[in-house]
């Protein structure tokens, strides 16, 4: 457990460092990859919920201090995204193969618009229109990105179920 | 037989091995509620208290902290993605090449001309004002002294701010103008020893004084409807704003609210002008000469020069 939290902790920071450096920046067909959320989601279906929300309001504190934003903002916001996704990944997302992408597609949608509900009743500029419309290509950006996030995670949190097991036959 | 070894038996009735659980399965639900509450609650006083201690206090200290700590990190992956950057907007740039040389061939001769009028007027006016003896506010470039800087972070597309890599130790104040070498990009509106929030021009919450090159007509730049598009409000109907008008920063006009920007920093050029019965004031459409999506480095401007304040 403490290696794990140890390599999550390391991964997340170089995510986040690439995310507000990098990737903030990146504008596709009107759409703004947000990796940071892809690895969170990724770690909280390896890892379960409440691994994840703790991972989540962590990263989301430290992003918050990188853009001098409101602080707690995306701490609130990847807590419940970490939380929700890791008990889909303990529940009914479990061994699906489809749960990492499944999941991204959700849980990017809440997010922006839940970013979107959050900000319009902190009375902070919260523009609905520009958002909506960059939805459908964040979210397809996002599905890209899932795919070699989630096979590095994996291969950095290895799935708990993995327990090598040999059965021989007698008789 | 190896000890982790499982043997089988066909018929019998051995149990098949459980697979390990995730740690928080085996932990009670509630245990699990009071970890999410503690959290959310946390996340929701610290949102509490960034919004009441404004620009000061120990919320703002943790920020501080945090962008101290990240700075360095961002500066080098700023500098490791910036390559790649460079290559995609070149090839992006293929795409309207042709038609923007010829363009900029047309715009760079009316420049000549206007460049050898403007020498002569500054001259001349230069002469006038030692005659006349005249205190001014602080003038740009001449009273300000460049802080060159790189963006090291962006925000959020929900918020037109980004982070660059100096602080009040490079001398750096609250509501420091910041400038490329096209114009005018934003202001400080937050800042750590090390490193500064600028709020761009495309904000909400921005508004800069600014005035018609040609006509003097005034106005107030505000942010436009699209990505990267501005507005000149408050330009009354009866001033003769036209289309290709270069629109630049006001400077004080008033002793009693003084401008945080100099005057005479360019903003953008009028790409529409228009006026319905019933508004007060001309719509003006503005296309900002710098590209916001594309900020790289940037200048902010110290001036130790007071300006004029209201007795």
């Amino acid at each position: 457990m403490p290696a794990d939290a140890a390599k999550t902790a390391g991964l997340l920071f170089l995510v986040v460092v690439v995310q507000l450096s990098v990737m903030a920046n990146v504008d596709i067909l009107g759409g703004h990859p947000n990796l940071l959320l892809v690895t969170l989601v990724c770690v909280s279906l390896l890892r379960g919920a409440v691994f994840g929300a703790v991972a989540g309001f962590c990263v989301g504190l430290l992003a918050d201090t990188g853009v001098f934003g409101t602080l707690g903002f995306t701490a609130l916001l990847l807590t419940l995204a970490g939380y929700w996704t890791g008990r889909y990944g303990e529940t009914t997302g479990r061994d699906r193969a489809h749960a990492p992408l499944l999941s991204i597609a959700v849980i990017t949608v809440l997010y922006q618009i839940s970013a979107l509900v959050l900000r319009y009743m902190l009375g902070e500029p919260a523009p609905a229109s520009h958002i909506l419309a960059a939805l459908a290509p964040t979210v397809l950006l996002n599905l890209i990105l899932t795919v070699p996030v989630y096979a590095l995670t994996r291969r950095l949190l290895r799935p708990r179920e993995w327990v090598t097991r040999e059965v021989r036959l007698l008789g | 037989m190896p000890r982790n070894r499982v043997t089988a038996v066909l018929g019998s009735s051995v149990p098949r091995p459980r697979p390990q659980p995730f740690p928080s399965r085996n932990r009670s639900t509630l245990r699990r509620r009071v970890i999410l509450g503690v959290l959310v609650l946390l996340s929701l006083v610290l949102i509490t208290l960034s919004f009441r201690s404004g620009s000061g206090g120990p919320v703002h200290s943790v920020k501080g902290a945090g962008a101290t700590v990240l700075r360095p990190f961002e500066v080098a992956a700023e500098r490791v993605a910036r390559p790649f950057r460079d290559v995609y907007g070149y090839f992006a740039s293929l795409v309207h090449v042709k038609r923007e040389n010829s363009r900029l061939k047309q715009q760079v001769n009316e420049l000549r001309q206007k460049e050898l009028l403007g020498q002569s007027a500054l001259e001349q006016n230069r002469e006038f004002r030692k005659q006349l003896k005249f205190v001014d506010s602080p003038r740009f470039p001449a009273d300000y002294a460049p802080v060159n800087t790189r963006i090291i972070s962006w925000a959020t597309e929900f918020e037109q701010q980004v982070a660059i890599a100096a602080g009040s130790d490079s001398g750096i104040k609250q509501d420091t103008p910041i400038v490329t070498n096209y114009g005018l990009v934003g202001r400080v509106t937050d800042l750590t020893g090390s490193s500064a929030q600028v709020t761009l021009l495309t904000d909400e919450n921005s508004a800069v004084p600014a005035r018609d090159q040609t006509t003097g007509a005034i106005g107030l730049v505000r942010h436009g409807q699209g990505e990267n598009s501005l507005l000149l409000d408050f330009v009354r109907k009866e001033s003769n704003v036209q289309e290709g008008d270069v629109i630049v920063t006001a400077g004080t006009r008033s002793k009693q609210y003084p401008s945080l920007f100099p005057g005479g920093i360019a903003i953008g050029v009028v790409t529409s002008v228009g006026q319905s019965d019933t508004a007060l004031y001309k719509q003006i459409q503005i296309d900002p000469y710098v590209d916001f999506s594309a900020l790289d480095a940037v200048t902010a401007l110290i001036t130790h020069k007071r300006t004029p304040k209201s007795p």
